[in-house]
């Protein structure tokens, strides 16, 4: 059973394979990440984070949520050399930390719930579980220079996966001061960790360290990476080739 | 005495071609420090900070904190932390991942691996899943960008 949802600003998707499934079960996952919008969006007025941004909330009245994810940001903030932070201006946004998190509560869950074979896709990142129709999930890597195609296909299971990425750039950008050198600037990131949540907080890090991040993701042990710079050339991690789909 | 007219010519030798190559152009320069990076990998920490994050020397900061870019050192990547108070450098410290398995591989590295590239290319295999940058990651990439921009002024 799978199911779609627009939640958080962006297409959330649960598909549960095993047969016992039901819809209450999945609405239970979309429910949760409804809590999760209402007290993390910065969208929304009455929400945890905009309260605490004017400043209405005192620290001893951060809700338990609000003080894991801080945690968790300083932790991630720490881990990748000051590269992912949550403060702007004096505000927090953790939506960049929020979103990982909440698919990996997601997948607790559903694990809970006794499901083995499923996944979460909550606007491209992505966890995994067990397999479907005998096969590893398939996961394509969306290009970015055409949304209509994917330039990797993976299988993978009982791992996250996600992408960072900037807007979608033409391709006949140059540097002025260079006009014959092929831009380098990075476009996509994608990178596969032991879960959703690591995933998607060293691909944002790793994206805004420009080309230096696939080596960041190199010398993480257990994460793999593949990024795509603006002459749609790819780079990979040494051991991203054994998630690639065999044919 | 013959060896040791040898060694003066090789080292002699060793010298002038430094010399040479070192106003030939900054390749010739890097080219040198992989072998006594090589030497020993423990004393990676010990390392002095890339110019780049050197360049906080002198006096009338502000005092506090300041994290300097990530530079690229032979051996991996090199980040440091000044830390100034009353207008000056007390403190310059090398930031490490926490993580000490991170860590050891961070160290042990003697040069970045070369990774393999290749050009996109579409695929056909039909997918269960999508992976891809969202609109909310990229307003938060912009964000961080933006952060970063006004941290390094």
């Amino acid at each position: 059973m799978k199911q779609l949802q627009l939640l958080m600003g962006m297409p959330i998707t649960v598909e549960v394979v095993d047969p016992t499934v039901t819809e209450t079960d999945i609405e239970k996952v979309f429910a949760y990440f409804r809590t999760v919008d209402a007290t993390f969006s910065t969208y929304k007025e009455d929400s945890e984070v905009s309260k605490i941004n004017r400043g209405e909330l005192r620290k001893e009245e951060y809700s338990d949520d609000m003080k894991t994810i801080l945690a968790l940001s300083e932790q991630t903030r720490e881990e990748t050399l000051g590269y992912f932070d949550i403060q702007h201006d004096g505000i927090i946004d953790p939506s960049g930390i929020v979103k990982g998190w909440a698919i990996l509560q997601a997948e607790h869950m559903l694990k809970e719930a006794g499901f083995r074979n499923f996944y979460i896709d909550a606007g491209g990142d992505i966890q995994v579980a067990g397999e479907k129709d005998g096969n590893l999930w398939r996961i394509g890597i969306r290009n970015p220079f055409n949304r209509k195609e994917n330039v990797k296909i993976l299988a993978i299971t009982d791992k996250g996966i996600a992408t960072s990425g900037t807007a979608i750039r033409g391709q006949h950008i140059y540097d002025p001061h260079y006009p014959h050198m092929p831009l380098q600037d990075i476009v996509s990131l994608t990178v596969i960790g032991p879960n959703v949540y690591e995933a998607d907080r060293f691909a944002t890090a790793a994206f805004a360290m420009g080309k230096r991040g696939i080596y960041f993701i190199e010398h993480l042990p257990g994460f793999e990476g593949y990024m795509i710079d603006a002459a749609a050339q790819a780079t990979f991690t040494t051991g991203f080739e054994r998630y690639v789909l065999q044919q | 005495m013959k060896k040791l007219i040898v060694s003066i010519v090789i080292i002699g030798s060793f010298v002038i071609y430094s010399f040479i190559h070192a106003h030939s152009g900054p390749v010739a320069v890097v080219a040198n420090t992989p072998a006594t990076s090589r030497s020993s990998s423990s004393t990676a920490t010990s390392t002095p900070p890339p110019p780049g994050a050197t360049a906080t020397s002198g006096s009338g900061y502000n005092d506090g904190s300041y994290t300097g870019s990530v530079a690229d050192a032979q051996w991996g990547f090199v980040q440091v932390k000044a830390v100034i108070s009353h207008g000056k450098i007390t403190d310059v410290q090398f930031l490490q991942f926490p993580n000490d398995r991170s860590r050891s591989v961070y160290i042990n590295s003697i040069a970045d691996p070369q990774l393999t590239s290749e050009a996109i290319q579409a695929q056909s295999a039909n997918v269960d899943i999508v992976t891809g940058a969202t609109d909310s990651s990229q307003a938060f990439i912009q964000s961080l960008t933006d952060a970063l921009s006004q941290a390094h002024v």
